[in-house]
């Protein structure tokens, strides 16, 4: 029953959200403000575990290929498909969900705690429109993080495949574009835009709804990171299983 | 003018208030006192909107809140000030910010006229010079004076204060409760304060109400507290030392 309860209380919020508009002027400058915070703050930690996770992933690759019937150009191809089909877009998101989402809880969570939203409330302003909408498009760009991220990944592998003496650049190049399917990127693209919208609405959730003082925003960011991380696996495998299977 | 008429309000069977009956005047220091649990808080929220009554009505100037479109109640809202017991205000801007908050929002003035107003503001509440500094950086008593600027900013017929005094030193209580007073006399605000603090109740209580277990229990002035047989209230009160002083003094004719 509680889950349902909050998962109907969810629904409400986000009814909220689109309700009744902050001022045109105040709500751009909110979005701006969020677009550095959420998606400017993060390319730094996102581009170096992407460039690193990505040369991981082809060491791996080529650690594991002993057959010499299987041509060393795998490697590119196994690098690629991995970072475009789930590590940027899923892994990263998870990543973001400890990072955002646990900031989006404990920024929310504050204001609440310190009576910031009420003082909203009490002006007449709809604080799940002022605090929550900005976040849900700042997040909008997030695909580009992503997009970032999988670029960053495969220029890890190169380096880590070529300057490792794994591969030579040119069976790395051929295998990268081996068999390359656009609808690949569709896909990920698609998956990352409702994770997006997931990462700035579950958090924002646990955040304004959370009761209590200082350490039940603590209590809020951690259970905030667990639920957007199982709500994230549960829209990635059904996405995955829609668009692919 | 806010009138309150049977207000009730309950949570999970509890019921909170039972049946309310009050006139907030025009112009003066209404406070509303009581023990931790007699339901002050609620009453205040009932009246900020941030609750809805169970059964009653609230009249804003003679006109029942109940019956106002969202339009009417989100105009009558920018028609409030309150003060929060923490101060609420936000943290990520600066002092001038913060006061300018609701002339943001609610008006299409220029930058300009904005910051003249929010100088003025701050300049009445004695804290000239500190617009750009951010509320960590600033003492309690001046983030309550800062959080009086905003709830002034945009001349607001009614005024709500929670517990103004509470983790104040009393020199500066004292000093935010006067700068209270003379604001709700400057510009005829009708002020509705909580408090727990016996000094506002003998500086400040133009009207008082006492609330205890959700009832209005008791209702007069700062010189009929004094006074009253009642022994809810004076139970309450006289368990202030400063009130027994008060009394004993009184008594004594000094």
């Amino acid at each position: 029953m509680t889950y349902l309860h909050s998962i109907g209380e969810y629904f409400l919020m986000l009814k909220g959200v689109f309700g009744r508009m902050t001022k045109g002027s105040v709500l751009k400058n909110l979005i701006f403000k969020e677009i550095n915070e959420l998606i400017m703050g993060s390319l730094g930690i996102v581009s170096f575990l992407s460039f690193f996770i990505g040369a991981v992933i082809a060491i791996q690759t080529a650690l594991n290929l002993n057959n010499p019937l299987i041509p060393k150009s795998l490697v590119a191809f196994a690098a690629r498909q991995s970072i475009i089909l789930e590590f940027a877009p899923t892994f990263i998101s998870i990543i973001m969900a400890g990072k955002v989402g646990s900031f989006i809880t404990s920024s929310i969570g504050s204001m609440r705690v310190t009576e910031q939203i009420d003082a909203l409330e009490v002006m007449g302003i709809n604080s799940k429109n002022y605090l929550i909408f900005p976040k849900i498009i700042a997040m909008l760009t997030y695909p580009c993080v992503i997009a970032i991220s999988m670029f960053l990944g495969i220029a890890g592998a190169y380096c880590a495949a070529v300057f490792g003496g794994f591969v030579t650049s040119d069976q790395f190049l051929t295998g990268l574009q081996d068999d390359f399917d656009g609808f690949h990127l569709t896909y990920a693209f698609i998956k990352t835009f409702l994770f997006s919208f997931i990462l700035a609405t579950v958090p924002s959730y646990h955040g304004y709804y959370m009761k209590g003082g200082a350490l039940e925003v603590g209590e809020a960011s951690t259970t905030s990171f667990v639920w957007t991380s199982v709500v994230l696996i549960v829209t990635n495998y059904l996405v995955t299983q829609l668009l692919l299977s | 003018m806010i009138q309150v008429k049977d207000l009730h309000k309950g949570f999970n069977e509890q019921e909170v208030l039972k049946g309310i009956n009050y006139t907030f005047e025009k112009g003066k220091t209404n406070l509303i006192i009581g023990q931790s649990g007699s339901g002050k808080s609620v009453f205040l929220k009932c009246m900020l909107g941030l609750f809805k009554a169970d059964k009653g009505t609230i009249e804003y100037d003679g006109k029942p809140y109940s019956t106002f479109s969202d339009e009417e109640q989100r105009e009558l809202r920018t028609e409030m000030g309150m003060l929060f017991q923490g101060g609420a205000l936000f943290d990520s801007m600066t002092v001038e910010e913060n006061v300018m908050f609701p002339l943001t929002m609610f008006t299409r003035q220029r930058k300009g006229e904005m910051l003249k107003r929010v100088h003025e503001v701050l300049e009445r509440v004695n804290l000239e010079g500190t617009g750009n500094k951010m509320p960590s950086e600033i003492s309690g008593g001046m983030q309550k004076r800062v959080a009086i600027a905003r709830a002034i900013v945009n001349k607001p017929k009614y005024l709500f204060c929670d517990e103004p005094n509470s983790g104040l030193d009393p020199q500066t209580a004292t000093v935010i409760d006067n700068l209270i007073m003379e604001l709700t006399h400057e510009n005829d605000i009708t002020t509705v304060l909580i408090t727990h603090d016996m000094n506002s109740v003998l500086e400040i209580g133009e009207r008082i109400a006492f609330l205890k277990e959700g009832v209005l229990a008791w209702k007069g002035t700062k010189d009929e507290i004094f006074n009253t047989e009642d022994e809810a209230v004076t139970d309450f009160v006289y368990s202030s030392n400063l009130f027994q002083k008060v009394r004993k003094a009184q008594q004594q004719g000094m």
